[in-house]
């Protein structure tokens, strides 16, 4: 008899089991849409709740048929999208089984996510395993379409060669006779990269630049008082530095407490999200980018205008870089779906991938176009300014715009390849 | 020169606030043998508190140099109130459990303090800066250090200084001694265990609390910071002995001066060389430097 029940309850809790492990399609008109950014951690604040806060705002006007054109349509191919979130917190493995989940079990139409490099480079692999449409819409280590072509994948956002050339360049125009920098990068893939990249591009534009010190402090350390001794001790023109979130602001307090960034000018290549949130601690002629042509350097077209007017009335603040990045990804996705509706009014997987791939499309930011890593990866111009306060007011002064072309490799030509070769075909004027 | 002073004040100043963290971490183990992984969270509740009231007072136009009290009454009243939760709400009713039991309480503990932190604050970052400018910085050379980072030796200094007095000095803490040595043979003596263990929890609370609160004006308050910091804790009372405070501080003194002398002349192995240094004295003395030899019990 308890041998019967056990078995009962053993029966009963495989079936349960086995339900919640089967797919649950979506509602046939619905579509969708797993959404993956950090809602927690320390890159939530910065990164995360922003990019939530735009993908929350473009799904929900999209739905409703409410954003401007070439978006006014409701829907995706005229389906509701129905998000499914997903915290990216946790690292790379806890990333892969997430995403496992949302394919295999939760059934999604696609997957638009992930910020961090190293989500993005464990996952590449994965989707196509699982041959499921993905967009990275944020991560930035240019090696996921370097080093292997996909079919299921696509990004979106730009890679970060192009945050770390930018800066090159833009100093050398402000300051040619620049001999010595430094360097502070936190010690992981996006640190290390954004470092190496930007040294490397440096010294082929001018060869002869010194390093001072390259600090690899680890990511999350905060404390930086070492460090900035030891940045003291080597007297450079400018610390380059792709610090993020409380990290920078953090390095910033700390480096202008102890005079540092009085005497060495700071290039803060994702300082854009502190500008507003910090103003009175970041010195004027900061170099300040924000990974592209996102927040205040974005364009001056219909799109951005009801774009920030949206997410300002709707968020009491004005969208950031990560909410750019967001916002496009998922209008990439329509851009793309639409475009398939001429060929099949009720386009599949394989339609919309065909789609997107080299395609050309609008966003707040400006015409995104997926023209490298075989028509899955995106490029866009890249921007740098100088930190003012204008009335007490943060404000970016000496604005210098590069063309996409003159920031991202041709296709075909990774991106240590086009450093060592010193850039050619790139076009900046 | 400059670079061997570099790394004398800035190890110093790094161990200082290492110091001020595991000082706490290390007391608690030592009384009540619980690995208190919610160190963490009490740290975390103790930098969020101090930003937050900080930036109320300074808002309501109150004198710049009175941030200072309402940073300490800041880390007062965190580490009070958040120990006393944590003691009397769960550890209370988990004591004589196996250690590894405690360790997996307190971690439950620290992630449901994690979640609680959101709720409260959010997932923004606070920054509260002005008591670390406001004390302006000294000149050495090339260099220059922040008063206030150089205070902070001060504060670990006088903290070590009372923990030893009131260790060694005074009656309770021989009561807290004898606890420490042998907590069955103190409550058969007549020794109110649970009340020592209440006291013990919430200094080391107030501790933790403490040095969050000293570290808010420096950095940006973010989520994550109190699981950030348990993981250096964790390697300094581990390299000092669990348990002991004098280990706690010369352990945060190897960390400090071994990290600012990496950074100094190879940045490469920052991150390596906290660890480097603990397996190093582990593989020497595995219980730690100034683990006590235990008393075989008949």
């Amino acid at each position: 008899m308890k041998g019967n029940k056990a078995m009962h309850i053993g029966l009963a809790l495989g079936a349960v089991v086995a339900a919640a492990a089967a797919p649950v399609p979506a509602v046939a008109q619905d579509y969708k849409l797993g959404l993956v950014t950090f809602l927690s951690g320390g890159a939530a604040g910065p990164f995360g709740i922003p990019a939530r806060n735009a993908g929350e705002l473009i799904v929900d006007a999209i739905n409703a048929g409410k954003v401007p054109a070439p978006y006014a349509s409701k829907g995706i191919a005229g389906r509701t999208i129905q998000p499914v979130w997903v915290d990216e917190a946790g690292g790379p493995s806890k990333q892969v089984t997430e995403y496992r989940a949302l394919v295999q079990k939760q059934g999604v139409d696609a997957v638009i996510g992930y910020i961090s490099s190293g989500d993005c480079l464990a996952l590449a692999p994965v989707t196509e395993e699982l041959k499921k449409l993905t967009i990275f819409f944020d991560c930035g280590t240019p090696r996921v379409f370097e080093e292997r072509p996909y079919t299921y994948l696509f990004r979106t956002g730009p890679t970060a060669l192009m945050d770390s050339l930018g800066a090159a360049r833009y100093i050398l125009a402000q300051n040619p006779g620049v001999a010595k920098v430094n360097g502070i990068n936190q010690n992981y893939a996006w640190g290390q990269d954004s470092w190496n990249d930007f040294i490397a591009s440096l010294q082929k534009l001018k060869p002869g630049v010194q390093v001072g010190t390259s600090q690899m402090p680890k990511i999350f350390a905060g404390q930086y008082s070492a460090e900035i001794s030891a940045l003291q001790l080597q007297n450079a023109a400018f610390i380059h530095s792709s610090f993020w979130g409380g990290d920078m602001e953090s390095f910033v307090q700390q480096g202008r407490a102890r005079g540092l960034l009085d005497k060495q000018v700071a290039i803060l290549t994702t300082g854009e999200t502190a500008m507003f949130r910090i103003p009175e601690q970041i010195p004027e002629g900061t170099v300040i980018g924000g990974r592209g042509p996102y927040g205040v350097f974005a364009p001056d077209n219909a799109l951005n205008k009801w774009f920030r007017e949206q997410y300002f009335n709707r968020f009491n603040t004005w969208p950031t870089y990560p909410s750019y990045k967001m916002a496009q990804a998922i209008l990439g996705l329509k851009a793309a779906a639409e475009k398939a509706m001429a060929k099949n009014p009720k386009p599949a997987e394989a339609d919309v991938i065909a789609a997107l791939e080299h395609l050309s499309f609008e966003a707040p930011s400006g015409t995104v176009k997926m023209a490298i890593g075989k028509g899955h990866q995106a490029v866009q111009e890249m921007v740098y300014g100088r930190f003012k306060l204008q009335g007490g007011k943060p404000a970016i002064v000496n604005v210098v715009r590069y063309p996409a072309e003159c920031v991202n490799p041709p296709d075909g030509v990774t991106s240590e390849q086009w450093i060592k070769q010193g850039f050619p075909g790139a076009k900046c004027n | 020169m400059f670079t061997l002073t570099a790394i004398l004040v800035d190890g110093t100043i790094y161990a200082s606030w290492l110091f001020i963290v595991a000082a706490g971490l290390t007391l608690v183990y030592g009384v009540m043998r619980i690995l208190n992984l919610a160190h963490g969270s009490l740290y975390a509740v103790g930098a969020y508190t101090a930003a937050s009231a900080i930036t109320w007072y300074l808002s309501a136009g109150h004198a710049p140099a009175g941030s200072y009290l309402v940073l300490l009454a800041a880390a007062l009243a965190a580490g009070t109130v958040t120990g006393l939760l944590i003691e009397r709400g769960v550890l209370r009713l988990m004591y004589g459990r196996d250690e590894v039991v405690m360790i997996l309480v307190t971690y439950a503990v620290l992630l449901i303090l994690e979640d609680v932190i959101k709720l409260i604050w959010g997932v923004e970052s606070y920054s509260a800066y002005q008591p670390y400018q406001l004390l302006g910085r000294l000149q050495f050379g090339p260099m220059t250090f922040a008063n206030y980072d150089l205070a902070l030796i001060a504060v670990a200094a006088a903290v070590a200084i009372a923990m030893w007095w009131t260790l060694n000095r005074t009656r309770r803490g021989k009561l807290l001694l004898v606890v420490i040595h042998d907590r069955e043979m103190s409550a058969a003596l007549g020794i109110d265990v649970t009340r020592v263990f209440v006291v013990t929890f919430l200094i080391g609370g107030v501790l933790g609390a403490a040095a969050g609160a000293l570290t808010a004006p420096v950095v940006s308050v973010v989520p994550g910071i109190g699981v950030e910091v348990i993981v250096l804790a964790f390697a300094v009372v581990v390299i000092g002995g669990l348990g002991s405070v004098q280990g706690a501080l010369v352990g945060s003194l190897i960390v400090g001066i071994a990290r600012a002398a990496a950074v100094h002349l190879l940045p490469e192995v920052e991150l390596f060389v906290i660890y480097g240094v603990m397996c190093l004295v582990l593989a020497v003395r595995p219980a730690g430097l100034f683990a006590r030899p235990a008393a075989r019990k008949i």
